[in-house]
């Protein structure tokens, strides 16, 4: 309020003028030209989409419309739908399309379920501290090797391992190697992609929508189902797709605790390599792809994709 | 059930964050059907006595009574309160229609019903049109209408108000101030609204409370607050106040305690023209502060203390000379208020 006038008067700086540099230029002109700028800011980005992302996809599209020639072993560039067919029809490649989709519905399904009651704690309930503790611990097997994780699993569920060691008393035993071990590992190794955005969605959720449930009468399950769990639906999809789409493309984890089941990356991986038909693993490999695209489409449809 | 019963019976009520107490000791009687202000700075405590009766906060000690039902140990689900907070909390997924018929869907009332009686609600608060809207859709002042007919559609005994009219411009304010006076008088229920505008509780309520630190420093009617504050607080909280400490008292009042007077009580002349007053003193006009309807002016009294005069800028205002004139302030006993604590230095400015 009052002022003291016995500060000294204040000094004006003396500011130069602004020169004509070519960077000041290349700004002016920039600013001048939206579209310019967007083309150089996009350029690079696009570029490289293009040529690592699309191209691939579309090579490997066309391969898959050539064929081997069975004596040379040689890739004949001659145009046949055979490849396709057979993948399409044979039952070898129609099992394990299934098992595998079997396989990463089920490991998603395990994972959302583990995943909502941990998003939870950390997001609404765990202080700030135990809240960074819990992310740093979640992330934290990220930085392991995947083969160390799936053969850590390996010996965990192995005969006279820690799993069995567990459950013994209770009259458990190990699953042995086969699906539901597969199963159990995925799902070890995709949590953390799980967790984060079911975490990062509730985290979005205002607690005062949660007390206005309770407010207007709502219980803890009400409040769940029609305020919570609607508004983090979003969350669950995108992590749902890290699952779905890993556990899809995955064969060193059945390799590795899978006993003799193969999974369609098995077979890619089969044809690529000792039967030295790349064609046909071309082929092979557009079925997650397409599978991918259906549950995207069918995604996109709850409109769940709008708020991602 | 007797009208003597009040809605809300606060008893001791406490509430500890740590080593702090953010109520302390609060008890408080609200009637049935009042129209009842919380009012203080922020930090005062006001917002969690409103959430320890809204039940999202449990007491440290204390009790709380619902009608006289002890309600202290109950979930928010399950006290006949209903809550406009602050911010609204309109579930953003669902229509409007939806959110206002969220408190009758969770109670099991069927589809048809609770749609009907949701736009029976949005109809009084004149939203019928935007049942269909997302909250997104909506301005801030539609949001807080959808946020009041929400809370009302399941007629709660008591509506508890959080700042609900923080977020809006004044024009919108105004308009909402005299709307929610209004609906209170039309559904006849107890509203208990927090706010730090004590304009705003000086207009619209029945009672007020003055919060400071965890405690209510002062209860009473509007009028009572604001033409007798209790304590040095109230009188510089609510309002403007010239508060005079124990030495400037002694000069100007010829008694000692600290006192105050309202600057709308004081009336100022140009020096040597008679003033008719109980009490004059004389000092240096220091500034001028057009505000419209009024003019403020501030003047440096003889005596060391500064006031803060209030005209009205009607026909018969004194001309007044410019800063730095000699003038004579005057004012009558009847409107010095002694302010209960003697209370270490204060300035005499607000």
């Amino acid at each position: 309020m009052t002022v003291d006038a016995s500060a000294p008067p204040t000094r004006r700086a003396v500011v130069p003028p602004q020169r004509g540099s070519i960077a000041r230029r290349g700004s002016v002109f920039l600013s001048r030209h939206p579209r310019v700028r967007l083309s150089l800011l996009l350029g690079a980005p696009l570029f490289w989409l293009g040529l690592v992302y699309i191209a691939a996809l579309a090579a490997l599209l066309i391969t898959a419309l050539w064929t081997v020639d069975s004596f040379t072993g040689q890739i004949s560039q001659t145009w046949t739908l055979d490849n396709i067919v057979a993948v399409l029809t044979g039952s070898l490649y129609q099992t394990v399309t299934l098992r595998t989709v079997g396989v990463a519905l089920l490991v998603t399904i395990i994972d959302i379920l583990i995943a909502l009651p941990i998003a939870f704690y950390m997001a609404k309930v765990a202080s700030p501290r135990a809240q960074r503790i819990l992310v740093i611990a979640i992330l934290m097997p990220l930085w392991a090797s995947y083969l160390v994780k799936a053969y850590a699993w390996r010996s965990v569920l192995s005969q006279g391992g820690i799993f069995e060691w567990l459950v013994s008393p209770f009259g458990g035993h190990s699953p042995g190697y086969g699906l539901p071990a597969t199963i159990i590992t995925l799902s070890y190794l995709w949590l953390p992609y799980v967790i984060l955005p079911i975490y990062a969605g509730l985290e979005r959720v205002p607690d005062s929508l949660m007390e206005a449930s309770a407010d207007l009468g709502g219980g803890t399950w009400s409040t769940l189902r029609l305020v919570v769990l609607p508004m983090i639906w979003p969350a669950i999809i995108a992590g749902s797709i890290f699952s779905f789409s890993l556990s899809l493309g995955d064969y060193i984890t059945v390799n590795i605790v899978g006993g003799a089941n193969q999974m369609l990356g098995n077979l890619v991986y089969t044809n690529v390599g000792a039967a030295n038909n790349l064609p046909l693993a071309a082929a092979i490999a557009l079925i997650p792809i397409l599978i991918i695209f259906a549950y995207l489409a069918a995604v996109r449809r709850t409109g769940a994709l709008n708020n991602l | 059930m007797t009208g003597a019963q009040p809605a809300i019976r606060l008893t001791g009520l406490t509430k500890s964050f740590g080593s702090v107490n953010a109520v302390d000791g609060v008890d408080l009687d609200i009637v049935e059907g009042e129209f009842f202000s919380m009012l203080g700075p922020s930090g005062s405590g006001k917002t969690t006595v409103l959430r320890l009766i809204a039940g999202f906060e449990q007491p440290t000690s204390g009790t709380i009574s619902l009608r006289g039902q002890d309600v202290t140990n109950r979930a928010p689900f399950d006290r006949d309160v209903n809550t406009v907070f602050q911010d609204y909390a309109l579930f953003p997924h669902m229509s409007v229609l939806d959110n206002v018929a969220y408190g009758l869907r969770v109670r099991g009332v069927a589809k048809r019903a609770r749609q009907e009686q949701a736009r029976a609600a949005l109809d009084t608060v004149r939203l019928g049109g935007f049942a269909d809207r997302k909250p997104s859709q909506l301005s801030g002042g539609q949001r807080q209408r959808v946020a009041l007919a929400r809370a009302t559609v399941v007629q709660p005994k008591v509506l508890l108000l959080d700042e609900p009219l923080g977020a809006l411009d004044l024009k919108l304010r105004e308009q909402m101030q005299v709307e929610l006076k209004e609906l209170q008088r039309t559904l006849g229920i107890t509203f208990i609204f927090v706010t730090h505008d004590q304009q705003e509780a000086l207009t619209l309520s029945d009672r007020i409370a003055v919060f400071n630190e965890g405690r209510i420093e002062q209860l009473g009617t509007p009028a009572e607050i604001y033409e007798r504050p209790a304590s040095p607080f109230v009188a510089a909280f609510v309002g403007t106040s010239n508060i005079f400490d124990d030495g400037i008292s002694q000069a100007l009042l010829g008694r000692g305690g600290v006192h105050s007077v309202r600057p709308e009580k004081i009336s100022v002349t140009t020096e040597n023209l008679p003033l008719v007053a109980d009490r004059t003193a004389a000092g240096v006009l220091a500034e001028i502060i057009y505000v419209g309807s009024s003019t403020q002016l501030i003047v440096d009294l003889d005596a060391g203390s500064r006031v803060v005069v209030l005209e009205q800028n009607d026909a018969h205002r004194a001309a007044t000379n410019g800063r730095g004139a000699r003038v004579t302030v005057g004012w009558n006993d009847s409107d010095i208020v002694t302010l209960a604590a003697p209370a270490p230095a204060l300035t005499s400015h607000p």
